[in-house]
């Protein structure tokens, strides 16, 4: 057997590649915020909440850690469309994300919460804070700041999960990879490629986010502790 | 039933049978695979260290269609037809012994120093002290996340669907393709993987916490 | 009366804390019952904190001091008995806890600083949160109580660059920081080591000088006795025996002749 690699599609389709990173990109950092507060909002919801919060808050987080995030992204999309709601590929992508992401989110965060020594929460409460306030100065941030590193590497399977979302049409880096490769029979070579595009993706994820961990937390930048 | 012929979900059904078989093929494969994964991991032995965190750090960077994709690609350019279960099976093999590989270095890892110093007051040897002292106790801490890492692998069986595996997904879709009905028809789906995923969910929970009782 | 006369300071707090008369103490237990489910922990409290007076609890682990200290507050609620705190009945259940530790401050044996703040933030969180004051104001706040625990060095600092001694002193100056009417203080040295003591309880007993309300749970002896107006010996959830200082020496009751004999 003998096979001759062609890697000279790279050129001819340059522009799409980028077009699909684009995408891709533009699709988790979309989704990161509005995850990320959606399963803050779950976390405290299911600690702090009452009953029925919580037990919403636990269907709905079962709910999604148990089944694919494909079955869930085919649910949404193909049912707006039988429901005549006119979403576009892109934005039903960023919607399933971030219901997907904010409950294993949830989940993190919960942990996050549950870490925090009593004593902290205590001595807020003798300070005279509210809950509200004791939660959202006095918590949070210490949460966060825990389990950051688990957010880190959630963010980043989000951001590798995106390439599923071709499957509804938005042309993402994997869709695209897809379109090449129909059209040169150069698949194997056009999918190696895309795979050492995702891999530098996610190595810029991780390092973004790790980034703005050194940014917004002045205590572990100031001691120099690594996160 | 649900507005769907008996044919309808048979068919669905018989795609939830080829999930369950290319899961455990995963599991297997990721097994088999994922061992010498976590030992080198945890060796003192430079080289293999190196190689088996690039292998690790390569799979986790890479989404599971693409591996799939690359699987299905890559053997096909030797001339070969290959069954879509067969490419599906080498990729979620892949992909489970990095993941399986870690958590198992992890166990490995977790094992406090003091015991390996215990084992060489026994005058046993490294592989003996291994065998004996670390690895029962790292079994018992790797069944809570290992049972976990089975939800994951049977979700992840869905990613299959993109180089046309027949599965639940793929039933499901076809399904919904011919009765435009895809509340009733995903929402089935969903709740066939529930069925086998949570489960799974709730026992390496109730594992975890007797581990952490003990 | 002595507890006018000591007053020699420029604090607020204790200014205001002047001004009320002595005939209605800032703290009293009438007959006050707690339990935990089956186990009675306190088995009716009699005892008066008046404005200025510093009071020592001391016995043995598990006789109720921290419990007692704790209702003061509201950490706990009372199952019997009167408890009146700053003119208000804990007893009667809708009391606003949020509007009694603002005057009741609390500190604790494991400092509890919130490690994500500096000691500033610290010291400032629950001013600007809870009395809205503004940047300048709590700067100019922080600067103030941190000069009266000797950390004015100390504002930019993360919790977990100080000695125990100084996280102690922060917190401290924590409770300060919201010009409390009195001070409590659970064994706040017990997690110290002995060099470290030194100085917190030195920041105690200016702070008593300065004519603060304090009631404090504390082995150490030789302090209670110098600092202390009233010391109260608990034993079994009651107290047992309770007078100035000098009672230490001098111990009516076998229980507490043991308890000296052992602490000192
Ligand atoms: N939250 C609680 N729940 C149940 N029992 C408690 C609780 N807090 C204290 N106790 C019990 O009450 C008794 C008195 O405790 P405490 O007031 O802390 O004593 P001290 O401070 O004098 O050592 C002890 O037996 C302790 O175990
Ligand atoms: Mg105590």
């Amino acid at each position: 057997m003998s096979y001759e690699f062609d890697f000279s599609f790279i050129n001819d389709y340059m522009p799409d590649i980028w077009y699909g990173i684009w995408l891709s990109l533009g699709m988790t950092f979309v989704s990161i915020v509005p995850g990320f507060a959606l399963g803050t909002g779950c976390a405290i919801g299911r600690l702090y909440g009452p009953p029925w919060v919580q037990r919403l808050v636990t269907i709905y987080v079962e709910g999604i850690r148990n089944t694919p995030l494909i079955i869930q992204v085919f649910w949404l999309f193909f049912g707006l469309a039988v429901l005549q709601i006119r979403v576009g590929p892109f934005p039903a992508a960023v919607i399933a994300l971030v219901i997907n992401v904010g409950a294993y989110t949830a989940e993190i965060m919960r942990a996050g919460f549950q870490s925090i020594p009593k004593g902290q929460l205590e001595a807020a409460a003798c300070l005279a804070l509210k809950p509200s306030q004791s939660l959202w100065s006095v918590q949070l941030p210490q949460a966060v700041e825990r389990v950051y590193p688990a957010l880190v590497s959630q963010f980043v399977l989000m951001m590798l999960a995106t390439s599923i979302m071709s499957q509804i049409s938005a042309e993402e880096l994997t869709g695209v990879a897809y379109m090449i490769q129909s059209f040169t029979f150069r698949g194997f070579e056009v999918y190696l490629v895309i795979a050492a595009i995702y891999l530098a993706m996610a190595c810029l994820l991780r390092l973004t986010l790790l980034g703005i961990a050194q940014v917004s937390f002045p205590r572990k930048r100031r001691l120099g502790t690594s996160l | 039933m649900f507005g769907l012929t008996i044919e309808q979900l048979a068919f669905i059904f018989r795609g939830a049978g080829w999930t369950i078989v290319l899961s455990l093929l995963g599991f297997v494969g990721g097994t088999l695979l994922g061992l010498p994964v976590a030992l080198a991991r945890a060796s003192h032995n430079r080289g293999l260290n190196w190689l088996s965190g690039a292998f690790v750090q390569l799979i986790q960077g890479i989404p599971l269609p693409v591996i799939m994709f690359v699987v299905y690609f890559g053997i096909s350019i030797g001339g070969y037809d290959v069954p879509a279960l067969v490419a599906a099976g080498i990729a979620m093999t892949l992909y489970s012994s990095a993941y399986l590989g870690e958590i198992w270095r992890g166990c490995i890892q977790a094992v406090p120093k003091t015991q390996w110093e215990a084992g060489e007051c026994l005058a046993l040897t490294n592989t003996q002290r291994f065998v004996y002292v670390i690895l029962p106790q790292a079994l018992r801490i790797a069944v809570p996340p290992t049972v976990g890492f089975l939800v994951q692998i049977v979700k992840n069986t869905s990613y299959a669907v993109v180089i046309g595996f027949f599965d639940l997904t793929y039933s499901a879709k076809v399904i919904n393709n011919s009765t435009f009905m895809p509340f009733t028809v995903f929402t089935i789906a969903a709740l066939i993987y529930f069925a086998i995923c949570f489960p799974m969910s709730a026992l390496a929970r109730r594992f975890e916490r007797r581990l952490t009782r003990s | 009366m002595n507890a006018t006369s000591k007053i020699n300071t420029t604090t607020a707090s204790a200014i205001e804390a002047s001004s009320m008369t002595n005939a209605t103490p800032l703290v009293r237990f009438e007959g006050v019952r707690k339990s935990f489910g089956e186990l009675e922990v306190l088995k009716g409290i009699d005892l008066e904190v008046k404005t200025g007076e510093v009071v020592a609890l001391i016995g043995r682990s598990g006789s109720g001091k921290s419990t007692a200290l704790r209702c003061v507050n509201g950490l706990e609620r009372i199952n019997a008995g009167k408890l009146t705190v700053c003119g208000r009945d804990l007893h009667n259940g809708n009391v606003d806890l949020r509007e009694l530790r603002q005057d009741v401050g609390i500190v604790f044996q494991s400092y509890n600083l919130f490690p994500h703040l500096t000691v500033e933030q610290n010291v400032t969180l629950a001013p600007r949160k809870v009395h809205k004051i503004g940047a300048a104001e709590a700067r100019t706040l922080a600067g103030e109580v941190l000069a009266q625990v000797g950390l004015s060095d100390k504002a930019q600092n993360y919790p977990e660059q100080l000695s125990g001694g100084q996280q102690q002193r922060v917190a401290i100056a924590r409770s300060l920081a919201m010009r409390p009417k009195l001070i409590l203080f659970d064994e706040v040295t017990s997690a110290l080591d002995p060099e470290l003591t030194g100085e917190v309880l030195r920041v105690i007993e200016k702070l008593a000088s300065e004519g603060m309300t304090m009631m404090l749970v504390t082995h150490e002896m030789a302090f209670a006795r110098s600092v202390a107006d009233q010391v109260v010996f608990m034993h079994h959830g009651k107290i047992w025996e309770t007078g100035t200082g000098d009672m230490l020496a001098n111990p009516q009751t076998p229980e507490l002749r043991q308890f000296v004999g052992n602490g000192l």
